[in-house]
């Protein structure tokens, strides 16, 4: 599944300037991993050792958190956009 | 303490005091670090002293190159003790923080003014936010008085006091359709894009959190410099709620205080409760929900600071308990009945909080206890609405004699006749 990836400014600089990436895969895990595929300095930035998402940051489909879908195992279909932000809350 | 960077909280990487507030490597939130205090505690306590009767103050431990001027008057707010609330829940000494005093009647004042200042400081010329209503009407507000255009960004179905008092200063407000996360979300993809805009929450967080540090200032020095043993706060992201600790440890560590930071609890809705869930679950780890409660100045549903919080609560020996909707109402009119005090529905909770904790046996009567009220209740007045019946009557005496004098409740006579005017 073809799926666009819209990074924040704060990983652009990691990912050649770029502000989306394209990247492949059946699940959010798998998308991201095509990512760091591509930008191998990505993969320290967003995932702790275990290969979980770092605590502060958030990763959506189509706009919800993933964390109310199936986490990294959310499947994804063609066409689809994932977008990674910070974790950031004020009130 | 000059400060001297911003830290990450996560990996301690710093960085210079720009308009950050994400760690590049690990993602991890930034905070203002501050050199080292040269002065003697009886030094810093003169100049706190001599120092204008605001959040100003505390210039020595706020993250800016020059004190503003001017601006709206924020902070030393009273502290004001309630000795009838204390006798209603079997305490010794309550204390309740009262930030409805501030110009646009919660704490989110001192967050902006600390944060429009550095955001003056570092070029910005336009000022935004994402909120839940109370730092709507601070930003409006401080950026009217500073001349500033503003941008306000908020859930569409907000309470309308909130949406029309921001809207009164002028400010572009924009209702998002969405809760506040996705309002937040929102707000961190349009501060990318937009450069000159200073989101106070969001790029110039660091400095923003700063803000509430001057609550627990203010206390110490109200209370004749001195801690509190409890603390009783809402908590919406976690952050005032940590930042009033880290002003009470600023205080320890320059010297002017001693003794231990106080126990630390937390309050929360429970229709919006992830940080107390998580608590309770005994893990950091707050698992974000969807908010449902009529504390809508606390609907966060996924807090960045909640980790922190908890671990904070934890180390103090305190807690976050969360509290029903109806806890939340009854919280209101037990704070307004027993202090004159009105509080907004996040003031509920607060104080609903602390009764549970003086009836669970929690609290020791011999110990001092402060709670912050961080707003008004006229921004939301449903939350009373019903509550109670104005006694209607034609203006003649005899009216006022038996609809009121002997009407046993004082409207009976009025239902009766199909008069009582339920409001």
């Amino acid at each position: 599944m073809a799926v666009t990836i819209k990074l924040p400014t704060q990983l652009r600089s990691v990912a050649g300037g770029a502000a989306e990436a394209q990247s492949d895969g059946s699940t959010v895990g798998e998308v991201l991993e095509g990512l760091y595929a591509q930008h191998g300095e990505l993969r320290d930035r967003i995932a702790g050792e275990n290969g979980e998402l770092r605590r502060f940051v958030n990763v959506y489909l189509k706009g919800e958190d993933i964390r109310f879908l199936e986490g990294l195992a959310t499947p994804v279909t063609d066409g689809d956009e994932v977008t990674i932000l910070p974790a950031v809350a004020g009130g | 303490m000059p400060a001297e960077a911003l830290k990450c909280k996560e990996c301690s990487t710093r960085y210079p005091l720009e308009a950050r507030y994400v760690c590049e490597r690990c993602f991890g939130p930034l905070e203002v670090a501050y050199a080292p205090c040269g002065s003697s505690p009886e030094e810093l306590k003169r100049r706190i002293q001599a120092g204008p009767h605001s959040l100003w103050r505390y210039a020595d431990f706020l993250p800016l190159d020059c004190t503003p001027r001017t601006s709206l008057p924020t902070g030393w707010t009273p502290l004001v003790r309630a000795d009838r609330l204390a006798e209603r829940l079997g305490l010794g000494e309550v204390w309740i923080k009262n930030e409805t005093a501030n110009p646009t009647h919660s704490f989110k004042d001192r967050v902006v003014a600390v944060a429009l200042a550095r955001a003056v400081e570092l070029g910005f010329d336009t000022v935004a936010c994402a909120s839940t209503g109370n730092l709507a009407g601070a930003v409006a507000a401080h950026a009217a008085y500073a001349g500033l255009p503003a941008y306000v960004f908020v859930p569409a179905d907000l309470e309308p006091e909130k949406i029309l008092s921001a809207g009164a200063y002028g400010a572009q407000i924009v209702g998002v359709r969405g809760n506040y996360d996705a309002v937040n979300r929102l707000c961190m993809e349009i501060s990318g894009e937009r450069e000159s805009w200073a989101f106070v929450n969001v790029n110039v967080r660091p400095y923003y959190a700063e803000g509430s540090k001057t609550l627990g200032f203010e206390t110490a020095e109200q209370l004749g410099w001195e801690l509190p043993d409890r603390v009783v706060a809402p908590v919406a992201s976690g952050s005032l709620f940590t930042k009033v600790a880290r002003g009470f440890q600023d205080f320890i560590d320059a010297g002017i205080l001693s003794g231990d930071v106080p126990a630390m609890h937390g309050a929360q809705a429970e229709g919006c409760s992830p940080v107390a869930q998580a608590y309770a679950a005994g893990t950091a780890v707050c698992r974000p929900v969807k908010p449902d409660t009529i504390a809508k100045s606390l609907a966060i549903g996924d807090p960045a600071d909640g980790p922190y919080a908890i671990d904070l609560a934890r180390r103090t020996g305190g807690s976050i308990d969360a509290v029903s909707d109806d806890e939340i109402r009854a919280g209101v009119r037990l704070l307004a009945e027993t202090t004159g005090i009105f509080t907004e529905t996040a003031g509920g909770v607060t104080t609903a909080v602390l009764a549970k904790l003086a009836e669970q046996g929690e609290i020791d009567p011999g110990e001092r206890v402060v709670a912050y009220i961080t707003g008004d209740g006229l921004k939301t007045l449903d939350t009373v609405r019903g509550s109670f019946e104005v006694a209607e009557i034609e203006p003649h005496l005899e009216a006022f004699q038996r609809g009121v004098v002997e009407g046993t409740p004082a409207t009976s006579a009025l239902r009766e006749a199909g008069q009582g005017a339920a409001i």
